[in-house]
């Protein structure tokens, strides 16, 4: 029960606080959760656009839940997203004719081994080298930004516009959106982020590896003394963290822009933090906190023009009240002590 | 062009320093500090507010620094007092800067994208670039040679001969965490009102990381990681100057590669693969008395 009730309890924390700071600021805080439900949920297209959102938010959920269990903190799904994406529209620029099944499926390959590498090798530098993947993940990311930025500037910029992109990628790269959304980008990529959400937990909770994984994960020596071969379980936790990040790189490029923008994300790998915390590292918790920052990342875009004093910002305040109201353990247990008394 | 490029490398470095010398603090005393972002940025934003307000740079910087200090105490209250995971809280109060400055801003001057301009007369100068290396030196003799400096070092080595001294360590810790804020928001007041003229939604654009970095590269050590932050300034000082620049055929170089440089040093030092850096022992691990 409690395991359920605390993520609701720190939601309703963040929320409440939050709402509290756009009163505040001059709104009426029932207006704004009224601007929020419905331009988030209001119509068909904005359901898909926080449908749109929810899809990367899984994906990064789960490249930083998968690293959690093998006991790893994996703050590098910016950069791993970032490469992803950028090597899916690489691939995509690079070989235009491809027809349309074998097309997407080489670039989204294209787009999980460019995660897989740029995951394993903070893993591999943790493994062998002994350096934390916390420092190393963080570093990546700005190698990652400062590689797309290169490479869209320099080898494939589009020419056709002064917008930091790279050349469309062929017709027969781009996978079917569904229409029932209004024309909301609601792609292909939103079933394969449920599938990779219930392939980690079948190979986390029902493989001999997964079990290996966790072992890591909770105590590392006793897994030593049983024979598991930490290192390797680190490396590859972290290739498949990389790797599911990479996938956003599918629905951004082949479901929807059909080329690279730089900046692209809204900072998707760092809201995965707070999706897999929330989600309680489990992948059935990854995706429900998934839509739920989905659905905050798109009501709160509404809030520019439909309120006075408050703006779209208020979607990164709520979603740090909800990490710090997760993340202290402490609090629960100090508010239960009290209730005890 | 020489002196330019040296006069540029201690303006940009200066940022740089306040917060790795913050970020130093707070690590030295077994305190993960990723929060040096956000600590920077509210730092940077309330320096503007006032200085705009006050027409005085000194008072800015003051209020910045009260402002890192503030978000350090919260920082400090997630992970000394409620023991919460140093990397997710930090990565919490990265967020709610980077939300709350432009939120802000919009009640204060109804825009979201910066505050107005603050006139050239009211900004500071040169002060910043002395005041750091005084502070360099400040720390390196407080952190030496006072029982202060002695207690925040033993808090992330030791921390249980601290507490057998009979020195609380959490005490040590908070010390440390607050004058890692009030150094974070200097450096971030130093961006706001000595390296530009405004503040703007997430003018810091990664220093607080790049500080980390440097603080990483100079083994959590005064001097060198000033030195650190020398280094990664001059990066940064050629990459601005080289922009747009064509050296060779008509191609402008690509200044990529000089800004992502600070970043791959930090991992290969990190490694051990150049030189060797080693963290606090007791870096990220919350105490508790038994």
């Amino acid at each position: 029960m409690r395991k359920f009730l605390q993520p609701v309890l720190a939601v309703l924390v963040g929320l409440g606080l939050g709402l509290g700071f756009t009163w505040i600021a001059g709104e009426n805080p029932w207006c704004v959760v009224q601007i929020l439900g419905k331009s988030a949920f209001g119509s068909g297209y904005d359901f898909g656009m926080t449908l749109f959102y929810t899809t990367p938010l899984i994906f990064t959920g789960l490249a930083v839940a998968v690293a959690f269990q093998a006991g790893l903190f994996n703050i590098g799904a910016e950069g791993q997203l970032t490469l992803g994406a950028l090597a899916a529209a690489a691939v995509g620029a690079l070989f235009r004719r491809l027809p349309w099944p074998v097309a997407p499926l080489l670039a989204g390959l294209a787009a999980l081994l460019t995660g897989s590498v740029w995951g394993a090798i903070p893993g591999w530098l943790r493994a062998k080298r002994g350096s934390h993947e916390v420092i190393n993940t963080i570093m990546l990311n700005f190698i990652a930004a400062g590689l797309a930025s290169y490479v869209t500037l320099y080898l494939l910029k589009n020419p056709d516009t002064q917008n930091p992109e790279t050349r469309a990628i062929g017709r027969g790269f781009l996978i079917h959106q569904f229409g029932m959304f209004g024309g909301a980008p609601v792609s292909t990529a939103l079933p394969l982020a449920i599938m990779a959400a219930v392939l980690v937990w079948i190979l986390l909770w029902q493989t001999a590896i997964g079990y290996e994984m966790r072992a890591v994960g909770q105590n590392e020596s006793a897994a030593r003394v049983a024979g598991i071969d930490a290192s390797k379980i680190r490396i590859l936790a972290m290739a498949m963290a990389g790797g599911l990040a990479g996938l956003v790189g599918v629905g951004e490029v082949l479901g929807n822009a059909g080329k690279f923008r730089l900046g692209f994300s809204p900072e998707y790998g760092f809201i995965g933090i707070a999706v897999a915390l929330l989600g309680r590292n489990q992948p059935v918790g990854v995706v429900a906190a998934a839509l739920l920052f989905g659905a905050l990342h798109k009501g709160t875009a509404n809030l520019d023009l439909e309120t006075e004093h408050v703006t779209r910002d208020v979607s990164l305040i709520l979603q740090a009240l909800i990490i710090l109201s997760v993340s202290a353990e402490g609090l629960w247990s100090w508010m239960k002590r009290r209730g005890d008394s | 062009m020489t002196s330019q490029l040296l006069a540029s490398t201690l303006r940009v470095s200066t940022p740089l320093i306040f917060a790795a010398l913050g970020g130093m603090f707070s690590e030295r005393s077994g305190v993960v500090n990723i929060a040096l972002e956000g600590m920077m940025l509210v730092g940077a934003f309330a320096a503007a507010v006032v200085t705009l307000i006050t027409h005085s740079p000194w008072a800015g910087s003051v209020c910045g620094m009260v402002a890192g200090l503030a978000f350090a105490a919260l920082y400090g209250l997630f992970v000394i007092r409620l023991r919460a995971d140093q990397i997710v809280a930090g990565v919490g109060i990265n967020m709610l800067a980077a939300g709350l400055t432009p939120f802000l801003c919009k009640i204060l001057y109804d825009v979201t994208g910066s505050t107005p301009s603050i006139p050239i007369g009211e900004r500071f100068q040169t002060a910043p670039i002395y005041l750091g290396w005084i502070l360099v030196t400040i720390c390196f003799l407080w952190l030496k040679y006072t029982p202060t400096g002695l207690w925040v070092s033993f808090a992330g080595e030791h921390p249980e001969a601290l507490d057998a001294a009979g020195v609380r360590v959490n005490r040590a810790r908070w010390i440390a965490v607050l004058v890692s804020g009030a150094l974070a928001g200097l450096g971030g007041a130093s961006l706001s009102i000595f390296l530009s003229s405004s503040f703007s939604r997430n003018m810091t654009a990664g220093r607080g990381f790049m500080a980390l970095a440097a603080l990483i590269f100079g083994k959590w050590r005064p001097l060198p990681t000033a030195l650190a932050c020398l280094l990664f300034g001059f990066a940064d000082a050629v990459q601005i100057r080289l922009q747009g620049v064509a050296l060779w055929g008509e191609e402008p170089v690509p200044v990529q590669f000089i800004q992502i440089l600070p970043y791959l040093v930090t991992i290969l030092v990190l490694a051990g693969f150049v030189g060797r850096s080693r963290p606090p022992k007791a870096l990220g691990t919350p105490f508790q008395k038994e």
